[in-house]
């Protein structure tokens, strides 16, 4: 058994209104050092797999097919074993 | 279609909040036969024009439209679409189109962060379509949004391909026509606000028509919407 543990963000081109308010309220807090803050989600799987590389692999499929859509997110990935 | 009469098919998914309204105005404002089609169905009940009407489909969990694409009955509505069927997402229904491939693109969170219920102005930009014969190019129309992800998005090369297609029917604009970025209510690129597929057979659009065909509701801007989906038919069957 696998565990994943997905990150989904909005593409670098696309702007994040939602990061944009939060770096504001950081800013406004006076931690004017904190920048670029982007706004994603992090979800997390048990995978059943036999092997690292088919627990990468069917993470990858759920990822392009559901969890992340392509037009404007990116999604990065790290598997372990549980 | 039977008789004289078209046949609306309008899917109810748990979530969808204007079924009834999208109902209501095919079967006692425009005098069409209507049905609703369970989002569990594997029929589309012999529909002529299948409507995915506005609401929060499960919840909009993940993302707006994300989890309906999954729904039985979306087997049904994308062969529908691939056999040249006509399909109307609005609001919610056309989030789920985009999230289905069948419309390019996605809707992303208005730029205001907060959700917009208000009336708006679009302006229709082509009048060739068979969702918008019964309008002329240049229209102002008076029509609510009342969303919270409406903020249409696709890569420049999409975009450019549906400007040049003439598939961006419907635009924000200010009352007089001029496309500005006040008008915007969402932040959508080029201040789109309806497309259709380059087929011409399936569109899908931010803004909700059937809220607005009768006087009592405002505005009577949605009507012609309707008509001419209803067109489009009389012709095809001439």
């Amino acid at each position: 058994m696998y565990q994943s543990i997905i990150t989904i963000t909005l593409r670098p081109s696309i702007l994040d209104v939602q990061g944009k308010a939060v770096e504001h309220g950081i800013h406004t807090l006076g931690m004017t050092a904190v920048n670029n803050v982007r706004i994603g989600k992090s979800v997390q799987i048990t995978v059943d797999a036999a092997t690292e590389e088919e627990a990468k692999r069917i993470t990858q499929e759920a990822c392009q097919k559901l969890l992340a859509n392509s037009v404007m997110e990116d999604f990065t990935y790290t598997v372990k074993k549980i | 279609m039977s008789g004289s009469k078209l046949k609306f098919g309008v899917v109810v998914f748990p979530g969808s909040n204007c079924d009834h309204d999208a109902y209501h105005v095919a079967k006692h404002v425009m005098r069409q036969d209507a049905e609703f089609l369970w989002h569990k169905n594997s029929s589309l009940m012999d529909c002529d024009v299948i409507i995915l009407p506005g609401g929060f489909s499960y919840g909009d969990y993940l993302r707006t439209g994300a989890i309906a694409r999954f729904s039985p009955i979306m087997k049904e509505v994308t062969a529908f679409a691939r056999n040249g069927g006509m399909v109307i997402g609005i609001c919610n229904g056309f989030q789920i189109l985009c999230e289905s491939g069948l419309l390019p693109g996605a809707l992303l969170r208005n730029r205001s962060l907060t959700f917009s219920c208000k009336h708006i102005h679009l302006r229709v930009e082509h009048a060739d379509s068979r969702f918008t014969n019964a309008f002329t190019a240049g229209d102002v129309l008076s029509i609510p949004i009342a969303h919270g992800e409406g903020n249409y998005f696709a890569d420049p090369a999409t975009v450019a391909a549906l400007e040049e297609n003439g598939q961006v029917l419907f635009r924000y604009s200010d009352v007089f026509g001029e496309v500005t970025d006040e008008s915007n209510p969402n932040g959508s690129i080029n201040n789109i606000a309806g497309i259709m597929n380059a087929g011409g057979n399936v569109m899908g659009m931010m803004p909700h028509p059937e809220r607005a065909c009768e006087s009592q509701l405002g505005s009577k801007d949605g009507k012609a919407f309707f008509e001419s989906v209803i067109n489009s038919f009389i012709e095809h069957n001439v």
